[in-house]
C-alpha cells in the first residue's frame, strides 16, 4: 500500500469516500427465511416529554383545570376512548391505533422518582433503582447473557454518531451505525484496513487485545451492515426529518434481514419548560409521521408481525402548568407499543389517576423494569434476571 | 514475550516515559536530552516541584448568574432563555479553560490528580460559579490531605446542592449526601448499614450555603440530637460523621484502590493496594507521600503495569495538545471531540462518575479516537453530530432547525517546533517510543522503517490502538 494515501485520507477523514463499486451485493434473503426472527425496536424521547399532552386525559376535568393555558381543547383532540386522546399532532398515529397496532401504558415509572434528567435517564438505560448506579446498560446487558448465540456487535444497532449507555454491556456492546456506508468507508481507509490484516490473530485478553478485537468486530459488522442493508431498495414514502430517516435505516435494515435484535433510535427536544404548545407540538408530529411511515412500510414488507416499537422517555412532567406556559419536571409517564402482533391493543390500563398526586406529580403504576423484564422474557427470549437481577414479572401486552 | 521492556533492563528514560504517562499527560519529545539522564527519584521531584502551586481556574470572577437569576423575572420567556444561553456558554468556557490549563501547564501531577478528584467526587452544577469552586478545592487539595479535600468538598455549593442537602432539615432528613458519602466518596458499599446512613443524614441537617456561595451552617435546621453510627453514640455533626468515617482503616483501602486503579492497573494488586493503604491512613490521609511511593515503587514499573491503561478521552485530547503544540482556531471543536469519545468535562454521568477502563471503548468511539489525532494533525474534517446532553435539552426544545454539525478541526500542529525538538541523532524508533507506551511489535516497526518522513510516521502511529494506551 502506499503510505501516502493514509496522510491524504485522514485530511478527509469524514468518509467521503464512495463505497468501492467492485463489491458484490449478497444475495437478498428470501422472505420466508425472515420471518419469524424477532426485533426489538427502542424510541426514546428525550428531555421528559410531557404525556399528558401526548395522551391527553381529556375526561378528567383536573386536566383543564390545572393548565389553563396548554390543555388541548377537546375539539382539537383525537379522541381514542371516553377519557383519552391523541394529541392532534399524532394524528398520522390514530389509523395505527384503530388497525390494533398500537397500545399504551400508562403510569410507568420507578419507586423515588429522580427529576435530573441525566439521572432519570441513566436509571432508565441501565435499569437500575433509583438508589443504584450502575455501569452497564440493561440492552447490553442482554447482549452479555445471550453472546453465545449472538456474539456480533451489531445484534444491537444504535442509529446515531454515538452508542448509548443502554447499548453497552460488561462482555459485549452494540454498534452505533448513523450511516452504514460511511461506516464503511471509514473503516477501509488503506492504513486502517492494513492494521485489522496484520492482528488478526494472536489477540491478547489485555486492553490493547481488546482494541484490536474492537477494531476488528467493527470492521467486519461495517462490512456486513453495509453490503447486507444494501440489498434492500426502500419503497416506502418517509417524511423528509432526520428522525424519520433513522426509522427509515432501521426498516432498512429490517428488512434487508440484518440479524439485529435491537434498534435504538432517539429523538430530543421535549424539555418544555416555555410555550409548550408548539415546542411539544413540532416534535410530537416530527415523531408520530416518522413512526406511521415506519409501521407502515413494515407492515408492507410483511415484517410487522415480527417487531416490536417502544417509546419512552426519562419522566413526565408536573400536572400543573407553570407559569411560562409549559410543564416542569415531574415523574411516572406513558409508555407507547407498537407491533403487529401486540396482545392487548389499544390502552393498555387506566388513565392517569389526576388526584391522588404525590406532592403534585402522578404515581407510578407499572414499574418500567416490568416493561423490560416483558420485552426480555417474550420478545427477545431470554430470563429476565440474567439482565435485570432482581427478576421483575412479565406482563402480558405480547 | 512481556510487553514492554523488561523489567531488569528498562532503561532509565522508559521509567521516565512511564512515570509522566501516568503522573502526566506524556511526555515531549523535546524533554528528551533532559531527561534521559534524570534517575526516578529526580524525576519525581521534578514533578512534584512543578506542581507545588496551585494556579486556580479564574475564569469566572463572581457567582453573576445567582444575580442574574434572582434579579430575573423567571416567568418571562425570553430573559429565562438568555439565563440559560449564558450559562451554558460560561460551561463551555470553563471546560475550554481547564482543557487549555491541562494541555499548558507545567504542573501536570497537579491537574493529572485533578481530573482524577473531578471523577471521584463526580458532580453537576447548572452553576459555573459554583462547578469553578468546586474545581478549585480540588485543585488546591488535588496533592493535600484527603480529609480537607473531603471536608470543602462536602461543604461545597456545588456538591450541597447536587446532593439535596439543602433540603437537609432537621424532622426531614434528606439522606442523598449521606449514602453517596460513604458508597462513593469514602468507604465503599457493605460497609455501612441503612441505618447508619439515617442517622448520619441527621448529622449533616442544616449544612447548606448561601446567596453568595459561602458554606454556612443553618443553626436552626440542625438536629443536635444523640445519634448512633457506626457503633459509636453522641451528638454528631457532620464533621464528627467524616472523623469516624475516616478512622476506619477500609476507607484508605477504598481510595487507594481507585487511586490504583486510575494510576497503575485497571485490576488492582492487594498487596500493593494495602501498602498504599497503610501509608495514607498511618499519614493523617496525606496523599503526597501515597503518590510518591507509588511512583517510585518497583512494581509501577514492572512490564504488567506499562502501556497498558487506556487514555481516557481527555487525557488523548490533553496528550495530543502537549505533544504536538495544537493551536484551536475554533477550541470547541475539542468539546466535539469530548462529546464524540465520551468524557465531557463538568458532566459526569452520574455521581458514580466516569468507570474508565474498557468502558470507554466501542465501535464508534474507538474509530473516532483513532482519527481524531491524525485529522487534528492534518486539520482534517470532523463529521459528527452525537446526541444531546439531557441537560441541554430545555434549549434544544426552543430551537427549531437545528443542524448536523460538521466541523473542520482547524487546528495546527507546530510541526517545526516538534521536529527542532528531536534531539540530534535521535532515531526514528526512538521517537516511536516516545510516542508509544507499549512495546513496539514487529507490525509497528515495518511502520516505521517504511514511513518516509518523522511527520508522516508520527501521523500514522498516533493512528494506532496502542496510541489509546499509556
Amino acid at each position: 500500500m502506499k503510505r501516502r494515501d493514509f496522510l491524504k485520507s485522514s485530511a478527509l477523514a469524514s468518509g467521503v469516500f464512495l463505497i468501492p463499486s467492485f463489491l458484490k451485493p449478497f444475495e437478498a434473503m428470501a422472505s420466508n427465511e425472515l420471518s419469524g426472527f424477532k426485533n426489538l425496536v427502542i424510541i426514546q424521547l428525550s428531555g421528559g416529554n410531557d404525556g399528558l399532552n401526548t395522551i391527553v386525559p381529556y375526561g378528567n376535568d383536573i386536566y383543564y383545570q390545572k393548565r389553563k393555558t396548554i390543555a388541548i381543547k377537546q375539539p382539537d383532540l383525537i379522541k381514542l376512548n371516553d377519557m383519552q386522546a391523541l394529541n392532534p399532532n399524532l394524528a398520522a398515529l390514530k389509523e395505527l391505533y384503530d388497525q390494533g397496532w398500537m397500545s399504551i401504558i400508562n403510569s410507568v415509572g420507578y419507586p423515588n422518582p429522580d427529576r435530573s434528567h441525566f439521572r432519570s435517564m441513566d436509571i432508565w438505560q441501565t435499569a437500575s433503582a433509583s438508589d443504584q448506579f450502575l455501569t452497564t446498560g440493561w440492552i447490553g446487558r442482554y447482549l452479555d447473557a445471550n453472546c453465545a448465540v449472538n456474539k456480533n456487535p451489531y445484534t444491537a444497532v444504535e442509529v446515531d454518531d454515538t452508542l448509548s449507555l443502554a447499548l453497552k454491556g460488561s462482555k459485549m456492546k452494540g454498534i452505533a451505525v448513523q450511516n452504514p456506508g460511511k461506516l464503511y468507508s471509514n473503516t477501509r481507509e488503506p492504513f486502517f484496513k492494513e492494521l485489522v490484516n496484520e492482528h488478526n490473530d494472536n489477540l491478547n485478553e489485555d486492553n490493547l487485545g481488546y482494541l484490536y478485537k474492537t477494531m476488528i468486530e467493527t470492521y467486519s459488522s461495517a462490512d456486513y451492515i453495509q453490503q447486507t442493508s444494501k440489498t434492500y431498495q426502500t419503497k416506502a414514502e418517509y417524511p423528509q426529518t432526520a428522525f424519520a430517516n433513522q426509522l427509515k435505516s432501521v426498516a432498512k435494515f429490517i428488512n434487508s434481514g440484518l440479524k439485529t435484535r435491537v434498534y435504538y433510535v432517539s429523538l430530543s427536544g421535549f424539555d418544555t419548560h416555555t410555550t409548550q404548545i408548539n415546542q411539544q407540538g413540532r416534535q410530537l408530529k416530527v415523531y408520530g409521521e416518522a413512526v406511521a411511515a415506519f409501521i407502515k412500510d413494515l407492515k408492507q414488507s410483511g415484517r410487522l408481525d415480527d417487531t416490536l416499537v417502544m417509546t419512552f422517555s426519562e419522566f413526565g412532567r408536573r400536572v400543573e402548568q407553570n407559569a411560562s406556559d409549559g410543564t416542569d419536571h415531574g415523574t411516572a409517564n406513558n409508555v407507547m407499543l407498537f407491533g403487529g402482533k401486540l396482545n392487548k391493543q389499544g390502552i393498555y390500563n387506566n388513565a392517569p389517576n389526576l388526584t391522588q398526586l404525590d406532592n403534585g406529580d402522578l404515581k407510578y403504576e407499572i414499574d418500567f423494569r416490568n416493561i423490560y423484564a416483558t420485552l426480555l422474557d417474550k420478545w427477545l427470549n431470554v430470563n429476565n434476571s440474567t439482565v435485570l437481577n432482581s427478576g421483575f414479572r412479565a406482563m402480558d401486552f405480547v | 514475550m512481556p510487553r514492554g521492556l523488561s523489567y531488569s533492563v528498562m532503561n532509565s528514560l522508559a521509567r521516565i516515559k512511564h512515570l509522566y504517562a501516568r503522573a502526566g499527560f506524556g511526555l515531549n519529545v523535546d524533554k528528551l536530552a533532559q531527561y534521559q539522564r534524570l534517575s526516578v527519584k529526580h524525576a519525581v521531584d521534578e514533578l512534584f516541584r512543578s506542581s507545588d502551586f496551585s494556579q486556580p481556574l479564574s475564569l469566572l470572577t463572581a457567582n453573576q448568574t445567582y444575580q442574574m437569576a434572582d434579579r430575573a423575572d423567571k416567568t418571562d420567556t425570553l430573559t429565562r432563555k438568555m439565563f440559560l444561553q449564558e450559562q451554558r456558554q460560561q460551561e463551555k468556557d470553563l471546560n475550554l479553560a481547564w482543557l487549555n490549563q491541562m494541555s499548558s501547564t507545567e504542573a501536570v501531577l497537579r491537574e493529572k490528580m485533578v481530573l482524577f478528584w473531578h471523577n471521584h467526587f463526580a458532580c453537576r452544577t447548572q452553576n459555573p460559579w459554583y462547578a469553578q469552586q468546586l474545581n478549585n478545592i480540588q485543585r488546591d487539595n488535588a496533592l493535600g490531605n484527603f480529609k480537607t479535600l473531603l471536608l470543602q468538598v462536602s461543604q461545597s455549593p456545588a456538591m450541597l446542592q447536587f446532593l439535596n442537602n439543602q433540603q437537609n432539615r432537621k424532622g426531614h432528613p434528606n439522606e442523598n449526601f449521606a449514602r453517596e458519602l460513604m458508597e462513593l466518596f469514602t468507604i465503599g458499599r457493605g460497609n455501612y448499614t441503612e441505618q447508619d446512613i439515617k442517622e448520619s443524614a441527621r448529622a449533616f441537617t442544616g449544612w447548606g450555603f448561601n446567596n453568595k456561595g459561602e458554606f454556612v451552617m443553618r443553626a436552626g435546621q440542625h438536629d443536635d440530637g444523640s445519634k448512633t453510627f457506626m457503633g459509636q453514640s453522641g451528638n454528631f455533626k457532620g464533621e464528627d460523621i467524616i472523623d469516624i468515617i475516616l478512622q476506619k482503616k477500609q476507607t484508605a483501602v477504598f481510595i487507594c484502590t481507585k487511586l490504583y486503579r486510575y494510576l497503575v492497573n485497571d485490576t488492582p494488586d492487594k498487596a500493593h493496594v494495602n501498602a498504599m493503604a497503610d501509608l495514607l491512613y498511618n499519614g493523617n490521609y496525606e496523599l503526597s507521600p501515597v503518590l510518591k511511593y507509588v511512583f517510585t515503587a518497583d512494581w509501577f514499573y514492572a512490564p504488567a503495569n506499562v502501556g497498558n491503561l487506556i487514555k481516557s478521552p481527555i487525557d488523548l485530547i490533553v496528550g495530543l495538545n502537549r505533544q504536538f503544540y495544537i493551536t484551536y482556531n475554533n477550541p470547541e471543536v475539542m468539546m466535539q471531540f469530548e462529546r464524540a469519545l465520551g468524557q465531557v468535562l463538568f458532566y459526569p454521568p452520574n455521581v458514580a462518575g466516569w468507570p474508565g477502563g474498557k468502558n470507554w471503548i466501542d465501535s464508534s468511539s474507538l474509530m473516532y479516537r483513532l482519527k481524531i489525532p491524525s485529522t487534528v494533525l492534518n486539520n482534517g474534517i470532523i463529521d459528527f453530530h452525537g446526541k444531546a446532553d439531557p441537560e441541554d435539552e430545555a434549549l434544544l426544545a426552543g430551537m427549531p432547525n437545528r443542524k448536523q454539525v460538521k466541523t473542520q478541526a482547524q487546528s495546527t500542529a507546530d510541526w517545526d517546533k516538534f521536529l527542532a525538538g528531536i534531539p540530534k541523532g535521535t532515531t526514528k524508533e526512538q521517537v516511536a517510543e516516545v510516542l508509544l507506551s507499549p512495546e513496539i511489535n514487529s507490525n509497528l516497526k515495518s511502520v516505521i522503517v517504511q514511513s518516509g518522513s518523522i511527520k508522516s510516521m508520527v501521523v500514522e502511529l498516533v493512528s494506532t490502538p496502542e496510541y489509546q494506551l499509556c
